[in-house]
Protein backbone atom coordinates (compact mmCIF):
# COMPACT_ATOMS: atom_id res chain seq x y z
CA UNK A 1 0.00 0.00 0.00
CA UNK A 2 1.30 3.45 -0.86
CA UNK A 3 1.18 6.36 1.53
CA UNK A 4 -1.26 8.04 -0.84
CA UNK A 5 -3.76 5.36 0.11
CA UNK A 6 -4.30 7.21 3.39
CA UNK A 7 -6.56 10.19 3.68
CA UNK A 8 -4.79 13.48 4.47
CA UNK A 9 -3.34 13.19 7.99
CA UNK A 10 -4.37 9.53 8.32
CA UNK A 11 -7.89 10.00 9.77
CA UNK A 12 -10.94 10.04 7.52
CA UNK A 13 -12.79 13.32 7.11
CA UNK A 14 -15.80 12.30 9.22
CA UNK A 15 -13.55 11.43 12.14
CA UNK A 16 -11.72 14.72 11.83
CA UNK A 17 -15.04 16.58 11.84
CA UNK A 18 -16.05 14.73 14.98
CA UNK A 19 -12.78 15.67 16.67
CA UNK A 20 -13.06 19.29 15.52
CA UNK A 21 -16.52 19.49 17.05
CA UNK A 22 -15.06 18.28 20.35
CA UNK A 23 -12.23 20.82 20.05
CA UNK A 24 -14.68 23.66 19.39
CA UNK A 25 -16.68 22.68 22.42
CA UNK A 26 -13.50 22.52 24.47
CA UNK A 27 -12.50 25.99 23.31
CA UNK A 28 -15.96 27.30 24.15
CA UNK A 29 -15.77 25.90 27.69
CA UNK A 30 -12.12 26.33 28.73
CA UNK A 31 -10.81 23.50 30.88
CA UNK A 32 -13.90 21.31 30.46
CA UNK A 33 -13.16 17.72 29.44
CA UNK A 34 -15.13 16.98 26.28
CA UNK A 35 -15.70 13.27 25.56
CA UNK A 36 -14.93 12.20 22.01
CA UNK A 37 -14.91 8.92 20.11
CA UNK A 38 -11.19 8.26 20.20
CA UNK A 39 -9.98 6.04 17.33
CA UNK A 40 -7.45 3.28 17.26
CA UNK A 41 -4.21 4.80 16.04
CA UNK A 42 -1.23 2.90 14.64
CA UNK A 43 0.69 3.35 17.89
CA UNK A 44 0.21 2.09 21.44
CA UNK A 45 -1.82 3.98 24.02
CA UNK A 46 0.48 6.15 26.08
CA UNK A 47 2.50 7.15 23.02
CA UNK A 48 0.35 10.13 22.20
CA UNK A 49 -2.72 8.71 20.49
CA UNK A 50 -4.83 11.60 21.81
CA UNK A 51 -2.37 14.26 20.75
CA UNK A 52 -1.96 12.69 17.31
CA UNK A 53 -5.71 12.70 16.71
CA UNK A 54 -6.01 16.35 17.74
CA UNK A 55 -3.05 17.27 15.54
CA UNK A 56 -4.54 15.33 12.62
CA UNK A 57 -7.82 17.22 13.02
CA UNK A 58 -6.02 20.60 13.11
CA UNK A 59 -3.55 20.10 10.28
CA UNK A 60 -3.96 21.75 6.89
CA UNK A 61 -1.51 21.15 4.03
CA UNK A 62 0.14 24.57 4.57
CA UNK A 63 0.99 23.84 8.20
CA UNK A 64 4.52 23.54 9.51
CA UNK A 65 4.69 20.87 12.18
CA UNK A 66 7.04 20.55 15.13
CA UNK A 67 6.94 17.58 17.49
CA UNK A 68 8.72 17.51 20.83
CA UNK A 69 8.98 14.90 23.54
CA UNK A 70 10.26 16.14 26.93
CA UNK A 71 11.32 19.29 25.08
CA UNK A 72 13.54 17.42 22.62
CA UNK A 73 13.00 17.11 18.87
CA UNK A 74 15.15 14.02 18.50
CA UNK A 75 13.63 11.54 20.94
CA UNK A 76 11.84 8.37 19.79
CA UNK A 77 8.30 9.59 20.35
CA UNK A 78 8.92 12.92 18.62
CA UNK A 79 10.76 11.38 15.68
CA UNK A 80 8.12 8.74 15.00
CA UNK A 81 5.14 11.12 15.25
CA UNK A 82 6.90 13.63 13.00
CA UNK A 83 7.60 10.89 10.44
CA UNK A 84 4.01 9.71 10.71
CA UNK A 85 2.64 13.08 9.64
CA UNK A 86 5.33 13.58 7.01
CA UNK A 87 4.17 10.32 5.41
CA UNK A 88 0.43 10.64 5.85
CA UNK A 89 -0.05 14.41 5.49
CA UNK A 90 3.05 15.49 3.60
CA UNK A 91 3.27 18.64 5.68
CA UNK A 92 6.47 20.57 6.21
CA UNK A 93 8.25 19.86 9.47
CA UNK A 94 10.63 21.96 11.50
CA UNK A 95 12.56 21.94 14.72
CA UNK A 96 12.37 25.71 15.21
CA UNK A 97 9.61 26.77 17.58
CA UNK A 98 9.18 30.13 15.87
CA UNK A 99 8.62 28.60 12.41
CA UNK A 100 6.03 26.03 13.48
CA UNK A 101 2.30 26.59 13.16
CA UNK A 102 1.32 23.39 14.96
CA UNK A 103 3.45 21.99 17.79
CA UNK A 104 2.64 18.63 19.30
CA UNK A 105 4.28 18.22 22.67
CA UNK A 106 4.73 15.67 25.38
CA UNK A 107 5.63 16.93 28.88
CA UNK A 108 6.94 20.41 28.00
CA UNK A 109 6.00 23.86 26.78
CA UNK A 110 8.74 25.34 24.54
CA UNK A 111 10.97 27.94 26.19
CA UNK A 112 10.54 30.33 23.28
CA UNK A 113 7.36 32.32 23.79
CA UNK A 114 4.56 31.17 21.52
CA UNK A 115 2.83 33.65 19.25
CA UNK A 116 -0.55 34.41 17.74
CA UNK A 117 -1.86 31.72 15.44
CA UNK A 118 0.25 28.88 16.77
CA UNK A 119 -1.44 25.73 18.09
CA UNK A 120 0.15 23.74 20.90
CA UNK A 121 -1.17 20.17 21.17
CA UNK A 122 -0.50 18.27 24.39
CA UNK A 123 -0.48 14.51 24.82
CA UNK A 124 -2.39 13.67 27.97
CA UNK A 125 -2.23 10.32 29.75
CA UNK A 126 -4.85 10.97 32.47
CA UNK A 127 -7.06 14.02 31.93
CA UNK A 128 -8.91 13.84 35.24
CA UNK A 129 -7.04 15.84 37.92
CA UNK A 130 -9.17 14.31 40.68
CA UNK A 131 -8.66 10.73 39.53
CA UNK A 132 -6.27 9.47 42.22
CA UNK A 133 -8.32 11.09 44.97
CA UNK A 134 -11.75 10.02 43.82
CA UNK A 135 -11.86 6.85 41.74
CA UNK A 136 -15.53 7.14 40.71
CA UNK A 137 -15.98 8.82 37.35
CA UNK A 138 -19.63 9.63 38.14
CA UNK A 139 -18.49 11.42 41.28
CA UNK A 140 -15.64 13.39 39.66
CA UNK A 141 -18.01 14.59 36.93
CA UNK A 142 -20.43 15.70 39.62
CA UNK A 143 -17.61 17.52 41.39
CA UNK A 144 -16.67 19.37 38.19
CA UNK A 145 -20.30 20.16 37.55
CA UNK A 146 -20.85 21.62 41.01
CA UNK A 147 -17.38 23.17 41.29
CA UNK A 148 -16.56 21.10 44.39
CA UNK A 149 -12.80 21.27 44.28
CA UNK A 150 -11.92 21.02 47.97
CA UNK A 151 -10.49 17.58 47.33
CA UNK A 152 -7.78 18.98 45.06
CA UNK A 153 -6.44 20.91 48.02
CA UNK A 154 -6.46 17.74 50.12
CA UNK A 155 -3.81 16.42 47.73
CA UNK A 156 -1.71 19.56 48.17
CA UNK A 157 -2.27 19.37 51.94
CA UNK A 158 -0.96 15.81 51.94
CA UNK A 159 2.12 16.98 50.05
CA UNK A 160 2.95 19.62 52.63
CA UNK A 161 2.17 17.32 55.56
CA UNK A 162 4.50 14.67 54.19
CA UNK A 163 7.26 16.68 52.55
CA UNK A 164 7.08 20.10 54.17
CA UNK A 165 6.24 21.72 50.84
CA UNK A 166 4.05 21.14 47.83
CA UNK A 167 6.03 18.28 46.34
CA UNK A 168 3.86 17.85 43.24
CA UNK A 169 6.34 18.83 40.57
CA UNK A 170 4.53 17.86 37.38
CA UNK A 171 0.88 17.62 36.30
CA UNK A 172 0.32 20.41 38.81
CA UNK A 173 -3.43 21.17 39.00
CA UNK A 174 -4.63 24.51 37.65
CA UNK A 175 -7.88 26.40 37.61
CA UNK A 176 -8.89 27.73 34.21
CA UNK A 177 -10.66 31.08 33.95
CA UNK A 178 -11.90 30.74 37.54
CA UNK A 179 -14.04 27.71 36.78
CA UNK A 180 -12.72 24.26 35.85
CA UNK A 181 -9.83 22.58 37.61
CA UNK A 182 -7.65 21.01 34.93
CA UNK A 183 -4.71 18.64 34.69
CA UNK A 184 -2.21 20.44 32.46
CA UNK A 185 -0.77 17.04 31.36
CA UNK A 186 2.54 16.00 32.93
CA UNK A 187 4.40 19.23 32.18
CA UNK A 188 6.79 20.31 34.94
CA UNK A 189 5.24 22.94 37.20
CA UNK A 190 8.02 25.22 35.93
CA UNK A 191 5.92 25.49 32.76
CA UNK A 192 2.63 26.25 34.53
CA UNK A 193 2.96 30.06 34.36
CA UNK A 194 3.35 29.79 30.56
CA UNK A 195 -0.16 28.28 30.33
CA UNK A 196 -1.74 31.53 31.43
CA UNK A 197 -2.41 34.31 28.95
CA UNK A 198 -0.58 32.56 26.12
CA UNK A 199 -1.39 33.98 22.66
CA UNK A 200 -1.33 30.44 21.24
CA UNK A 201 -4.27 28.03 21.25
CA UNK A 202 -3.58 25.12 23.61
CA UNK A 203 -5.33 21.81 22.97
CA UNK A 204 -5.15 18.69 25.11
CA UNK A 205 -5.90 15.21 23.76
CA UNK A 206 -6.22 12.02 25.81
CA UNK A 207 -6.66 9.06 23.46
CA UNK A 208 -7.16 6.19 25.87
CA UNK A 209 -9.41 8.22 28.17
CA UNK A 210 -11.25 9.72 25.17
CA UNK A 211 -11.20 13.31 26.34
CA UNK A 212 -10.29 16.61 24.68
CA UNK A 213 -9.96 19.92 26.48
CA UNK A 214 -8.60 23.31 25.60
CA UNK A 215 -7.18 26.58 26.84
CA UNK A 216 -8.02 29.29 24.31
CA UNK A 217 -5.58 32.17 23.71
CA UNK A 218 -5.28 34.78 26.46
CA UNK A 219 -7.04 32.64 29.05
CA UNK A 220 -6.27 33.01 32.73
CA UNK A 221 -4.79 29.84 34.23
CA UNK A 222 -4.00 29.79 37.95
CA UNK A 223 -1.99 27.10 39.73
CA UNK A 224 -3.70 25.98 42.94
CA UNK A 225 -1.92 26.63 46.23
CA UNK A 226 -2.34 27.61 49.89
CA UNK A 227 -2.11 31.17 51.20
CA UNK A 228 0.87 30.23 53.36
CA UNK A 229 2.42 27.86 50.80
CA UNK A 230 2.18 29.75 47.51
CA UNK A 231 2.81 28.13 44.15
CA UNK A 232 6.41 28.18 43.05
CA UNK A 233 7.73 27.29 39.60
CA UNK A 234 10.83 25.25 40.33
CA UNK A 235 13.77 24.00 38.28
CA UNK A 236 17.21 22.57 38.97
CA UNK A 237 19.34 25.27 40.56
CA UNK A 238 21.97 25.33 37.81
CA UNK A 239 22.68 26.85 34.44
CA UNK A 240 22.71 24.81 31.24
CA UNK A 241 26.15 23.27 30.77
CA UNK A 242 25.96 23.61 27.00
CA UNK A 243 24.43 27.03 26.39
CA UNK A 244 24.75 28.64 29.82
CA UNK A 245 21.07 29.60 30.12
CA UNK A 246 20.05 30.06 33.73
CA UNK A 247 16.37 30.51 32.94
CA UNK A 248 15.45 27.35 31.05
CA UNK A 249 14.18 24.05 32.41
CA UNK A 250 17.03 21.55 32.78
CA UNK A 251 17.54 17.82 32.41
CA UNK A 252 20.10 16.15 34.61
CA UNK A 253 22.42 13.83 32.69
CA UNK A 254 24.66 11.30 34.46
CA UNK A 255 27.95 11.27 32.56
CA UNK A 256 30.04 8.67 34.40
CA UNK A 257 29.79 6.25 37.32
CA UNK A 258 31.81 8.48 39.67
CA UNK A 259 29.05 10.96 40.42
CA UNK A 260 29.73 13.13 37.39
CA UNK A 261 26.70 14.87 35.96
CA UNK A 262 25.72 17.73 33.77
CA UNK A 263 22.61 19.84 33.34
CA UNK A 264 21.31 20.62 29.87
CA UNK A 265 18.28 22.44 28.54
CA UNK A 266 15.41 20.03 28.01
CA UNK A 267 14.29 22.22 25.09
CA UNK A 268 16.83 21.20 22.43
CA UNK A 269 15.76 23.85 19.93
CA UNK A 270 16.14 26.63 22.52
CA UNK A 271 19.60 25.33 23.47
CA UNK A 272 20.75 25.02 19.86
CA UNK A 273 19.57 28.55 19.03
CA UNK A 274 21.49 29.94 21.97
CA UNK A 275 24.67 28.08 21.06
CA UNK A 276 24.35 29.25 17.48
CA UNK A 277 24.13 32.79 18.85
CA UNK A 278 27.44 32.26 20.62
CA UNK A 279 26.43 31.42 24.19
CA UNK A 280 28.64 28.78 25.79
CA UNK A 281 28.02 26.88 29.03
CA UNK A 282 30.39 25.25 31.52
CA UNK A 283 31.04 22.15 29.38
CA UNK A 284 30.09 23.61 26.03
CA UNK A 285 32.40 23.84 23.03
CA UNK A 286 32.22 27.13 21.07
CA UNK A 287 30.80 26.53 17.58
CA UNK B 1 -36.21 18.09 80.06
CA UNK B 2 -37.38 19.85 76.96
CA UNK B 3 -39.52 22.69 78.12
CA UNK B 4 -38.47 25.25 75.52
CA UNK B 5 -40.67 23.73 72.86
CA UNK B 6 -41.64 27.16 71.58
CA UNK B 7 -38.72 27.29 69.11
CA UNK B 8 -39.10 25.93 65.59
CA UNK B 9 -38.06 22.34 64.94
CA UNK B 10 -34.64 21.89 63.30
CA UNK B 11 -35.95 19.05 61.21
CA UNK B 12 -39.59 18.35 60.48
CA UNK B 13 -40.40 15.11 58.67
CA UNK B 14 -43.85 14.60 57.20
CA UNK B 15 -45.20 11.39 55.67
CA UNK B 16 -41.85 10.15 54.44
CA UNK B 17 -42.14 6.95 52.39
CA UNK B 18 -39.70 4.97 50.31
CA UNK B 19 -40.59 1.84 48.37
CA UNK B 20 -38.34 -0.69 46.72
CA UNK B 21 -40.72 -1.80 43.98
CA UNK B 22 -43.62 -3.42 45.81
CA UNK B 23 -41.64 -3.73 49.04
CA UNK B 24 -41.79 -1.10 51.72
CA UNK B 25 -38.54 0.57 52.73
CA UNK B 26 -40.18 2.90 55.20
CA UNK B 27 -43.73 4.24 55.18
CA UNK B 28 -45.47 7.36 56.48
CA UNK B 29 -42.77 8.42 58.90
CA UNK B 30 -43.40 11.77 60.58
CA UNK B 31 -41.55 13.43 63.45
CA UNK B 32 -40.05 16.71 64.63
CA UNK B 33 -36.49 17.12 65.84
CA UNK B 34 -35.72 20.17 67.95
CA UNK B 35 -32.33 21.88 68.28
CA UNK B 36 -30.09 20.11 70.76
CA UNK B 37 -32.18 16.98 70.75
CA UNK B 38 -30.93 13.46 70.10
CA UNK B 39 -33.35 11.08 68.47
CA UNK B 40 -32.72 7.33 68.48
CA UNK B 41 -34.18 5.03 65.87
CA UNK B 42 -34.20 1.36 66.86
CA UNK B 43 -35.54 -1.77 65.26
CA UNK B 44 -34.37 -5.11 63.97
CA UNK B 45 -32.43 -5.65 60.76
CA UNK B 46 -34.58 -4.88 57.75
CA UNK B 47 -37.01 -2.70 59.66
CA UNK B 48 -36.20 0.32 57.48
CA UNK B 49 -34.01 2.30 59.86
CA UNK B 50 -31.14 2.75 57.43
CA UNK B 51 -33.49 3.49 54.53
CA UNK B 52 -35.11 6.19 56.63
CA UNK B 53 -31.74 7.67 57.58
CA UNK B 54 -30.55 7.66 53.96
CA UNK B 55 -33.73 9.44 52.89
CA UNK B 56 -33.30 12.04 55.61
CA UNK B 57 -29.66 12.64 54.71
CA UNK B 58 -30.42 12.92 51.00
CA UNK B 59 -28.54 9.78 49.96
CA UNK B 60 -31.79 8.24 48.75
CA UNK B 61 -34.68 10.04 47.11
CA UNK B 62 -37.91 9.27 49.00
CA UNK B 63 -41.03 8.47 46.99
CA UNK B 64 -43.31 10.62 49.12
CA UNK B 65 -43.09 13.07 51.94
CA UNK B 66 -41.19 16.15 53.08
CA UNK B 67 -37.98 16.65 55.03
CA UNK B 68 -38.03 20.25 56.14
CA UNK B 69 -34.75 21.55 57.53
CA UNK B 70 -34.43 24.87 59.30
CA UNK B 71 -31.71 26.43 57.08
CA UNK B 72 -30.09 29.84 57.56
CA UNK B 73 -32.69 31.24 55.18
CA UNK B 74 -35.70 29.66 56.87
CA UNK B 75 -37.32 26.23 56.66
CA UNK B 76 -36.68 24.46 53.35
CA UNK B 77 -37.76 21.08 52.02
CA UNK B 78 -34.50 19.23 51.34
CA UNK B 79 -36.18 16.69 49.07
CA UNK B 80 -37.10 19.28 46.46
CA UNK B 81 -34.01 21.42 47.02
CA UNK B 82 -31.53 21.58 44.13
CA UNK B 83 -28.64 19.16 44.28
CA UNK B 84 -25.84 21.76 44.66
CA UNK B 85 -27.67 23.25 47.64
CA UNK B 86 -28.24 19.86 49.21
CA UNK B 87 -24.62 18.84 48.75
CA UNK B 88 -23.48 22.16 50.15
CA UNK B 89 -25.65 21.58 53.21
CA UNK B 90 -24.32 18.04 53.54
CA UNK B 91 -20.83 19.40 54.10
CA UNK B 92 -21.71 22.39 56.27
CA UNK B 93 -24.86 22.03 58.35
CA UNK B 94 -25.05 18.24 58.23
CA UNK B 95 -22.73 15.41 59.04
CA UNK B 96 -23.01 11.70 58.40
CA UNK B 97 -21.19 9.12 60.51
CA UNK B 98 -21.10 5.73 58.79
CA UNK B 99 -21.15 2.42 60.60
CA UNK B 100 -17.96 1.36 58.86
CA UNK B 101 -15.35 4.12 59.16
CA UNK B 102 -13.91 2.98 55.82
CA UNK B 103 -17.05 4.32 54.14
CA UNK B 104 -16.68 7.72 55.74
CA UNK B 105 -12.93 8.20 55.63
CA UNK B 106 -10.44 8.52 52.82
CA UNK B 107 -8.15 5.64 53.63
CA UNK B 108 -5.32 6.89 51.42
CA UNK B 109 -5.21 10.32 53.01
CA UNK B 110 -3.59 11.17 56.36
CA UNK B 111 -5.68 11.82 59.48
CA UNK B 112 -5.02 15.55 59.19
CA UNK B 113 -6.10 15.57 55.55
CA UNK B 114 -9.24 13.69 56.44
CA UNK B 115 -10.20 16.23 59.07
CA UNK B 116 -9.17 19.14 56.85
CA UNK B 117 -11.14 18.01 53.81
CA UNK B 118 -14.42 19.55 54.89
CA UNK B 119 -12.64 22.79 55.78
CA UNK B 120 -11.04 22.93 52.35
CA UNK B 121 -14.37 22.03 50.75
CA UNK B 122 -15.88 25.18 52.22
CA UNK B 123 -12.99 27.34 51.11
CA UNK B 124 -10.20 27.19 53.73
CA UNK B 125 -6.95 27.92 51.90
CA UNK B 126 -4.46 28.48 54.72
CA UNK B 127 -2.40 25.38 55.46
CA UNK B 128 -1.38 26.45 58.95
CA UNK B 129 -4.97 27.18 60.00
CA UNK B 130 -6.28 23.92 58.57
CA UNK B 131 -3.58 21.95 60.35
CA UNK B 132 -4.19 23.80 63.60
CA UNK B 133 -7.86 22.97 63.54
CA UNK B 134 -7.13 19.36 62.61
CA UNK B 135 -4.83 19.02 65.62
CA UNK B 136 -7.45 20.64 67.84
CA UNK B 137 -10.10 18.20 66.65
CA UNK B 138 -7.88 15.16 66.93
CA UNK B 139 -7.33 16.17 70.54
CA UNK B 140 -11.04 16.48 71.14
CA UNK B 141 -11.60 12.93 69.95
CA UNK B 142 -8.63 11.69 71.97
CA UNK B 143 -6.24 10.99 69.14
CA UNK B 144 -2.63 12.00 69.88
CA UNK B 145 -1.41 14.97 67.84
CA UNK B 146 1.63 13.01 66.65
CA UNK B 147 -0.67 10.66 64.73
CA UNK B 148 -1.83 13.50 62.48
CA UNK B 149 0.24 12.40 59.49
CA UNK B 150 -0.61 8.71 59.80
CA UNK B 151 -3.14 7.19 57.48
CA UNK B 152 -6.38 5.81 58.91
CA UNK B 153 -5.29 2.33 57.84
CA UNK B 154 -2.68 2.51 60.61
CA UNK B 155 -5.42 3.22 63.18
CA UNK B 156 -7.44 0.78 65.27
CA UNK B 157 -11.17 0.42 64.62
CA UNK B 158 -12.08 2.66 67.54
CA UNK B 159 -9.61 5.33 66.48
CA UNK B 160 -10.92 5.22 62.92
CA UNK B 161 -14.42 5.77 64.21
CA UNK B 162 -13.29 8.69 66.37
CA UNK B 163 -11.42 10.13 63.40
CA UNK B 164 -14.56 9.88 61.32
CA UNK B 165 -16.42 11.82 63.99
CA UNK B 166 -13.75 14.52 64.08
CA UNK B 167 -13.82 14.79 60.30
CA UNK B 168 -17.56 15.30 60.40
CA UNK B 169 -17.78 17.75 63.25
CA UNK B 170 -14.92 20.04 62.24
CA UNK B 171 -17.17 22.41 60.28
CA UNK B 172 -19.55 22.74 63.23
CA UNK B 173 -22.64 21.05 61.77
CA UNK B 174 -26.02 21.46 63.45
CA UNK B 175 -27.39 18.03 62.63
CA UNK B 176 -25.51 14.75 62.70
CA UNK B 177 -26.79 11.51 61.21
CA UNK B 178 -25.23 8.41 62.69
CA UNK B 179 -25.68 4.92 61.32
CA UNK B 180 -24.72 2.37 64.00
CA UNK B 181 -21.78 4.48 65.21
CA UNK B 182 -20.68 1.81 67.68
CA UNK B 183 -21.24 -1.23 65.47
CA UNK B 184 -18.24 -3.51 65.17
CA UNK B 185 -16.41 -2.12 68.19
CA UNK B 186 -15.73 -4.11 71.34
CA UNK B 187 -17.57 -3.09 74.49
CA UNK B 188 -14.84 -1.13 76.26
CA UNK B 189 -14.08 0.87 73.11
CA UNK B 190 -17.81 1.32 72.61
CA UNK B 191 -18.14 2.75 76.10
CA UNK B 192 -15.38 5.30 75.49
CA UNK B 193 -16.85 6.28 72.16
CA UNK B 194 -20.29 6.75 73.70
CA UNK B 195 -18.80 8.84 76.45
CA UNK B 196 -17.04 10.99 73.87
CA UNK B 197 -20.15 11.34 71.72
CA UNK B 198 -22.26 12.29 74.68
CA UNK B 199 -19.75 14.95 75.66
CA UNK B 200 -19.53 16.40 72.15
CA UNK B 201 -23.28 16.43 71.63
CA UNK B 202 -23.85 18.28 74.89
CA UNK B 203 -20.92 20.64 74.49
CA UNK B 204 -21.71 21.66 70.88
CA UNK B 205 -25.47 21.61 71.34
CA UNK B 206 -25.77 19.22 68.40
CA UNK B 207 -28.93 17.62 67.21
CA UNK B 208 -28.44 14.04 66.20
CA UNK B 209 -30.36 11.16 64.70
CA UNK B 210 -28.85 7.85 65.70
CA UNK B 211 -29.82 4.60 64.04
CA UNK B 212 -28.89 1.53 66.02
CA UNK B 213 -30.10 -1.87 67.12
CA UNK B 214 -28.25 -1.52 70.41
CA UNK B 215 -30.67 -0.37 73.11
CA UNK B 216 -27.85 0.50 75.49
CA UNK B 217 -26.58 3.09 73.00
CA UNK B 218 -29.90 4.90 72.80
CA UNK B 219 -30.40 4.65 76.55
CA UNK B 220 -27.17 6.60 76.99
CA UNK B 221 -27.39 9.06 74.10
CA UNK B 222 -30.95 9.60 72.96
CA UNK B 223 -33.55 11.95 74.42
CA UNK B 224 -36.31 10.45 72.36
CA UNK B 225 -36.79 7.11 70.75
CA UNK B 226 -38.57 5.80 67.66
CA UNK B 227 -39.16 2.08 67.29
CA UNK B 228 -39.49 0.75 63.75
CA UNK B 229 -40.87 -2.54 62.50
CA UNK B 230 -41.37 -3.54 58.84
CA UNK B 231 -40.94 0.02 57.64
CA UNK B 232 -43.43 1.55 60.05
CA UNK B 233 -42.90 3.51 63.24
CA UNK B 234 -44.70 1.44 65.87
CA UNK B 235 -43.91 3.49 68.94
CA UNK B 236 -42.22 6.75 69.83
CA UNK B 237 -41.66 8.72 73.00
CA UNK B 238 -39.08 9.68 75.59
CA UNK B 239 -36.29 7.12 75.70
CA UNK B 240 -36.72 6.08 79.32
CA UNK B 241 -40.45 5.91 78.92
CA UNK B 242 -40.28 3.66 75.86
CA UNK B 243 -37.63 1.40 77.29
CA UNK B 244 -39.06 1.11 80.81
CA UNK B 245 -42.71 0.92 79.87
CA UNK B 246 -42.97 -0.40 76.32
CA UNK B 247 -46.53 -0.37 74.99
CA UNK B 248 -46.30 -2.02 71.59
CA UNK B 249 -45.85 -5.78 71.42
CA UNK B 250 -42.75 -5.51 69.28
CA UNK B 251 -41.10 -3.00 71.63
CA UNK B 252 -41.81 -5.31 74.55
CA UNK B 253 -40.12 -8.13 72.63
CA UNK B 254 -37.17 -5.91 71.78
CA UNK B 255 -36.66 -4.74 75.35
CA UNK B 256 -37.01 -8.21 76.82
CA UNK B 257 -34.54 -9.63 74.27
CA UNK B 258 -31.61 -7.71 75.73
CA UNK B 259 -29.26 -10.09 77.47
CA UNK B 260 -28.49 -9.28 81.07
CA UNK B 261 -24.97 -9.91 82.25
Amino acid sequence: MTDQAYNFAYLDEQTKRMIRRAILKGVAVPGYQVPFASREMPMPYGWGTGGVQVTAACLVPEDVLKVIDQGADDTTNAVSIRKFFQRTAGVQVTEATTEATVIQTRHRIPETLLTDGQILVYQVPIPEPLRFLEPRETETRKMHELEEYGLMHVKLYEDIARHGQIATSYAYPVKVEGRYVMDPSPIPKFDNPKLSGSPALQLFGAGREQRIYAVPPHTQVVSLDFDDHPFEATKADHACDLCGSAASYLDEVIVDDAGGRMFVCSDTDFCAQRRAAGHVGRLGVPE
Amino acid sequence: MKDTVQEAPLLAVRGLSKFYGARIGCAEVSFDLYPGEVLGIVGESGSGKSTLLSCLAGHLVPDRGEVIFDTDTGPRDTVTMSEPERRRMARTDWAFVHQNPRDGLRMGVSAGGNVGERLMAVGARHYGDIRGRAIDWLGRVEIAADRIDDRPSAFSGGMQQRLQIARNLVTGPRLVFMDEPTGGLDVSVQARLLDLLRGLVREMGLSAIIVTHDLAVVRLLADRLMVMKSGHVVEQGLTDQVLDDPQHGYTQLLVSSVLQV
